[in-house]
């Protein structure tokens, strides 16, 4: 049943990426845009199903598991995507965040994923709640990363004077700005109480030992931290932050995968 | 009984002959007058802007009305000889007509296509003939309905959307930067027609503080008055540099005002926030190198000139859609004019009779049971009777009215006495119809 539902999530989003991308590209086909939305709203219900399903399943909110952390960071970007769209009405958001989705989701089930029947420590409450917290930073940094690429792409239109499709599709680049600002906010408020939170159970359980997760994490911290520091007093926004924030997504990736393929311990998803 | 239309546009007389044709505010009351007193035109409408002269009326007879109508012309202007712009001349009838009446309207025979003004132009030409008596049930009903037409191809279509002046592509381009133009702050260097118009579009859409240097530093006041703004010497104005989000650059000097120099100070001070730069000058004020910077964002007067070209292809694709449009309504507004005819009104009217008579009379001589074929026959010429006798003096009134110029009043009025329309399947606008057309015609300008 739950597989059924994580395919039907799995069809659906492919749809919608499939749509969005057409609308991207084509003409003024409000088809494409109307058919986007409703099948990636149809994917996000059956998502919320399959993640629920699952939560019931193994009788613990699953998130140690990379699959299921990918799963987790997908849904919630969706959500993001989303709320953002009945917000701003930022629809050419979706052509960017559905693909990444899409990528998150089938790689959660590519990439190695060993079953490990959860220790004792990471079954705590604590161990969840500071995973959901850095899942969902991450997705703050992912929006971030996104609408960079939007404010470089629309930037680039604008000094070559391509007025085209795209640059139509496209918002203003202070929107793209504004969004960026308010996502690294959000993303760098949610790592921060995921760091501590972190740092408070690990210290109580089995006491504080760098690893190299840790390490990362923390550097990431640092540098959103000075990403938003910059911005007030030096002026990093516009075309410097959407580059920031395209690094440091780029870090987060690596700190969320690419920490576990290199080092195994017991701070992975594997 | 026939619509038709003559007139000249942009596309078929020169502005020369146009202006001489051209009837003024001041005139068209008189014009009216006129024109309704020509024989064998019923009603008429006359369109004067500066783009065309055209007079749409209602006639008798087609080639005659033409004929009238190009003597009205005569009788109007002075000083051209009629060979010189009857060539410029367009005949529509009919059909054809109505539905130029509807291009006009919707903005689709205009210079610029989907242009809003001529909209209010023609409301306005078609108020003076209503108040002047000029017009009757048809061009009343058939201008209601360009009018109407006109709206629903500004909601339906995108023909209204988009810059196609260089002053306004310039107020889009800021909003593709800036998202809202509200409190932004804008510098005008130099002046100049244009350069004063983009300046009046910023400050229409939400430009808060003007700063405006011009070599000559009373020129820069008298234009700061007109803009509440701030005028600036022209030596002093590199410092204000970094204070404006927008900068329109439009002198006459030969060599580069702003320089690299100038905007890497500028955008050092504003902390990145992105700068709008605007050349309208021939030859160029700004150096093109400043477009290299980040965040500075320069457009010169052929980069604008393409956004207006690429929006302009972009309506005449929209002029498409609403060609459709006018054609589904002609065939709706056709059906109503067919409606008006004499003739089918006095069959509809005796249709409805008989078939009241026949449903009455089943009805009474159910309830009376049995009856001698002497007792049916008498009731049976009761009811006919009564009915001839009531139709007798509406069918002779819409006979004798029906070559006059009021026949289509009369059928309208009896349509509507009798509810004949409610039998016609043919009629989909009736309710569209009476709301439009209130009792007293003076509603409609309040």
């Amino acid at each position: 049943m739950n597989a059924l539902f994580f395919k039907i999530t799995l069809i659906c989003y492919f749809l919608g990426t499939l749509a969005f991308l057409a609308y991207l590209l084509a003409g003024k086909k409000e088809t494409f845009s109307r058919f986007s939305l409703v099948a990636t709203g149809i994917g996000f219900a059956f998502h919320t199903i399959t993640l629920i399903a699952r939560m019931f399943e193994s009788g613990f909110v699953s998130l140690t598991h990379l699959v299921d952390a990918m799963a987790f960071f997908a849904w919630a970007l969706v959500m993001v995507f989303l709320l953002v769209e009945f917000r701003f009405r930022l629809h050419v958001l979706g052509s960017f965040v559905l693909p990444i989705a899409l990528i998150s989701l089938l790689s959660g089930a590519v990439l190695p994923n060993e079953i490990r029947s959860p220790d004792t420590v990471m079954h705590m409450a604590w161990v969840y709640l500071h995973t959901a917290l850095a899942l969902l930073g991450a997705v703050g940094f992912a929006i971030a990363f996104l609408v960079g690429v939007m404010y470089l792409i629309q930037e680039r239109l604008l000094k070559s004077k391509q007025f085209n499709n795209l640059y139509n599709k496209l918002p203003s680049l202070d929107l793209l700005d504004e969004l960026n600002q308010k996502a690294v906010i959000l993303g760098f408020g949610l790592l921060t109480m995921g760091i501590i939170i972190g740092a408070w159970g690990a210290g109580y359980v089995s006491g504080w030992v760098w690893d190299p997760r840790k390490i990362f994490s923390l550097a990431i911290w640092l540098f959103y931290l000075v990403v938003l520091h910059g911005r007030i007093t030096v002026g990093w926004r516009a075309k410097k932050a959407a580059y920031l924030a395209i690094i440091g997504f780029i870090g987060v990736i690596f700190s969320f995968v690419g920490v576990d393929l290199v080092w195994k311990g017991q701070h992975s998803f594997l | 009984m026939d619509i038709i239309v003559v007139g000249l546009n942009h596309r078929t007389a020169p502005i020369e002959i146009r202006e001489k044709l051209s009837i003024s505010d001041a005139q068209l009351r008189e014009a009216l007058i006129r024109l309704k007193s020509c024989h064998g035109i019923d009603e008429g409408v006359i369109l004067s802007t500066c783009n065309r002269v055209e007079v749409c009326a209602v006639v008798q007879q087609i080639q005659p009305g033409f004929q009238r109508i190009k003597e009205f012309f005569e009788d109007h202007h002075t000083g051209l000889s009629p060979e010189e712009w009857n060539a410029c001349l367009y005949l529509y009838s009919a059909d054809e007509a109505i539905r130029h009446v509807f291009r006009v309207a919707s903005s689709l025979d205009s210079m610029v296509i989907g242009e809003p003004q001529v909209l209010g132009q023609l409301k306005e030409a078609f108020d003076v003939a209503m108040h002047q008596k000029a017009t009757g049930v048809i061009l009343n009903k058939v201008f209601r309905k360009a009018i109407s037409v006109a709206k629903r191809v500004r909601t339906e279509t995108k023909i209204a959307e988009n810059a196609v002046s260089i002053s306004y592509a310039a107020v889009e381009l800021a909003k593709k930067i800036f998202g809202s133009l509200d409190g932004k702050e804008a510098l005008l260097v130099g002046a100049g027609e244009m350069a004063e118009l983009a300046v009046r579009h910023l400050v229409d859409n939400g430009v808060k503080k003007v700063m405006i240097t011009t070599r000559n530093f009373d020129n820069a006041i008298d234009l700061a008055k007109r803009f509440d703004g701030i005028p600036l010497r022209l030596e002093e104005f590199p410092r204000y540099l970094a204070e404006a989000d927008i900068l329109i650059c439009s002198t006459g000097a030969a060599h580069y005002v702003i320089t690299e120099e100038h905007i890497d100070k500028a955008i050092l001070r504003r902390k990145n926030r992105p700068i709008f730069l605007i050349d309208i000058s021939v030859p160029r004020n700004i150096d093109p190198r400043v477009n290299r910077i980040d965040n500075v964002f320069l457009y010169d007067i052929d980069d604008l000139q393409l956004i207006v070209d690429a929006n302009l292809e972009g309506r005449q694709k929209e002029a498409l859609k609403a060609e459709e449009i006018v054609s589904e309504e002609l065939t709706a507004i056709n059906k109503w004019l067919k409606s008006l005819e004499v003739v089918p009104t006095i069959t509809a009217l005796r249709t409805k009779a008989e078939d009241i008579r026949r449903m009455e009379v089943a009805k009474f001589l159910a309830k009376l049971g049995e009856l001698t074929p002497e007792q049916r026959e008498t009731v049976e010429g009761l009811a006919a009777s009564v009915i001839n006798k009531l139709l007798h003096s509406p069918l002779v009134v819409l006979k004798d009215e029906a070559r006059s110029e009021n026949g289509a009043l009369y059928a309208e009025a009896v349509r509507r006495l009798f509810n004949l329309d409610k039998d016609l399947p043919h009629h989909p606008h009736r309710t569209a119809y009476e709301k439009e057309d209130p009792a007293d015609p003076g509603e409609e300008k309040a």
